[in-house]
């Protein structure tokens, strides 16, 4: 087992123990907290495959995961109601499942992440980075100025959602079925990782000329990217959503962009497991710092300052040394 | 002319007023080495660039096996057949050597939407990738991170890289470049066994390796070709002397 993958392994089981300890300890807001991590790393394993492995920086992520979000929101809220979606031409209703919620979460911002990076990966570099935060403003207004779905005070759900043999309410059930696709989505990523997609994927942002002169359209590789990445986020998003039963055009907001790539340069940009430990980093930072003083983000920005000149691999960097390419 | 493998006609290329390939006509024939050489600037590598796509020519049209690629893209007519090594080595640094044999071998197959089977537990790339580092004797260093390879090494591995698309015409931007004497003899026995897989097309600054090697020299100058001939007739023909060679030809 190589060092990495003890630090994985570690990982995994903080996460798992720490609401489990909480569980006997019947502290359910610690709970709660895993949870966050456990999505927030979900929405930062997303954002990894395009920043990570793809090398596209995008600053409009948070798209996704409003998108992801809004979808749990709308067919919650049509649920809630009894009013249907839409009646003509045929009729959609509101839903309370949750395996269909993430469906369509996955499938509308799968959509929006083609149509966002059609268009943005023209581009490369800086201008990469302002086209997707310029898309990333845009939906965010959208929302804020769209009444029919709360506008700038978001939409509140009563009841969380249902999944199939679960009761959702409770706390550590709900925590599991996080932490279940979160490891479902790590499985997912590690298979592309080393697939020849992952090869293809990884060597376009360390050579374009290479991979077009073997014959490969580096283009469409970071677009098929840009969107399983979009998917993923967009997931975590509609969990999210679930786990406070509220959203808001906040989830939409670049600087929810912004901390989806904190967690990543924290934990390692490109490693599998970097979003993981960035994101149980920050809901600790945010949980302690955050207790001390209201502007704990300064401490967090001394972290980011520290890692970026010090330990650019993040903290798996630090501590198990460069990526050992996979045979 | 049934042996000819790629044929430019007539291509032009301006920047602004300068003219960089101005009337190419050239062809590469079966198992032939056919040099370009010609003083810096004289429009080598924008003639490369046009040939493989990455450059659009203002006119004339650029034939593989008697096809014409005109709109064709770089990716394309690299899985047509033109395999290509750079002037200053482009490869996946993070990859190891195989990893960047095997995304030729995989170039080469296409279908590179494959998201679930490990590529470097794939037989048939590796084998592919493998045997084309044996060809260029990198075999030993298969596992090796490319960004560790000696600059002749990754010469070596550009080469090998070619090879896995097994190509119908390789084109060569300068693989001799920053080569000490003994990589540049390794280079040249491997360039010599290499044109019976596929004819070189070769820029080439290192004139002993050109007259080793050449079966056909061209030389270009301004962006036009001025001369194309065997080796013994380019050496002979004084304008060439006059414009390019001086008094630097070998015995």
């Amino acid at each position: 087992m190589t060092r990495e993958t003890l630090i994985n392994v570690a990982a995994l089981a903080v996460l798992l123990a720490v609401p489990l300890w909480a569980l006997m300890a019947d502290e359910p807001f610690i709970i709660t907290l895993a949870t966050r991590a456990a999505i927030f790393a979900l929405a930062g394993v997303g954002l990894n495959l395009a920043l990570g492995s793809g090398g596209l920086v995008s600053l409009g992520h948070a798209v996704f995961f409003g998108i992801g979000g809004y979808a749990m929101g709308i067919l919650a809220s049509h649920a809630q109601s009894y009013e249907p979606i839409m009646e003509a031409p045929f009729l959609i209703e509101g839903t309370k499942s949750m395996p269909m919620i993430w469906l369509v979460a996955m499938v509308t911002s799968a959509l929006a992440a083609l149509a966002i990076g059609a268009l943005s990966l023209r581009t490369s570099g800086v201008y990469f980075i302002m086209i997707t935060l310029a898309f990333g403003q845009m939906i965010y207004y959208f929302a804020i100025s769209w009444p029919a779905y709360g506008g700038e005070d978001g939409l509140s759900i009563y009841v969380r959602n249902e999944f199939p043999g679960l009761n959702t309410l409770v706390p550590m059930q709900f925590f599991g079925l996080c932490f279940a696709i979160l490891c479902l989505a790590l499985l997912l990523m590690n298979a592309i990782h080393k697939s020849a997609f992952g090869l293809a994927l990884s060597a376009a942002r360390q050579n374009e000329t290479r991979v077009l002169s073997v014959g490969m359209k580096p283009y469409h590789l970071r677009l098929v990217a840009f969107v399983i990445s979009g998917a993923v986020t967009g997931l975590a998003g509609a969990l999210f959503a679930d786990l406070n039963r509220f959203v808001s055009p906040t989830m939409l907001s670049w600087q929810m962009s912004g901390e989806i790539i904190i967690f990543i340069i924290i934990g390692g940009v490109g490693r599998l497991f970097g979003p993981v430990i960035g994101a149980m980093i920050f809901i600790l930072l945010e949980h302690t710092l955050g207790g001390l003083s209201e502007f704990w983000h300064v401490y967090l920005g001394a972290l980011l300052l520290g890692i970026v000149l010090f330990a650019k691999g993040g903290v798996i960097g630090a501590f198990a040394g460069r990526e050992k390419a996979h045979d | 002319m049934t042996d000819v493998v790629l044929r430019t006609e007539k291509l032009f290329k301006s920047f602004g007023a300068l003219k960089a390939t101005n009337d190419v006509s050239l062809d590469l024939r079966k198992g032939e080495i056919h040099a370009l050489i010609g003083p810096n600037g004289a429009g080598k590598s924008t003639l490369i660039q046009q040939i493989t796509g990455h450059l659009a020519s203002d006119s004339g049209t650029v034939r593989l096996m008697n096809e014409d690629l005109s709109g064709v893209g770089p990716a394309e007519r690299a899985r047509k057949g033109l395999g290509r090594t750079f002037q200053i080595s482009s490869l996946a640094m993070e990859h190891t050597v195989l990893q960047n044999a095997v995304l030729g071998a995989l170039g080469k197959r296409g279908n590179v939407m494959s998201f679930f089977k490990p590529v470097m537990k794939d037989a048939q790339l590796v084998s592919a990738a493998k045997a084309a580092l044996v060809q260029v004797g990198l075999a030993e260093f298969a596992a090796i991170r490319t960004a560790d390879l000696s600059h002749g090494q990754r010469r070596q591995l550009e080469v090998a890289v070619a090879l896995t698309l097994k190509p119908k015409a390789f084109l060569m931007d300068e693989p001799m470049a920053g080569l000490g004497l003994e990589g540049a003899q390794q280079m040249i026995a491997l360039l010599t066994k290499l044109r019976k897989e596929a004819p070189i097309l070769l820029i080439e600054h290192d004139m002993d390796a050109v007259f080793a090697l050449a079966d056909r020299i061209s030389v270009l100058v301004y962006g036009e070709v001025i001369a194309t001939g065997t080796p013994e007739e380019i050496k002979v023909n004084p304008e060439i002397r006059r414009a390019y060679l001086g008094d630097e030809v070998p015995a």
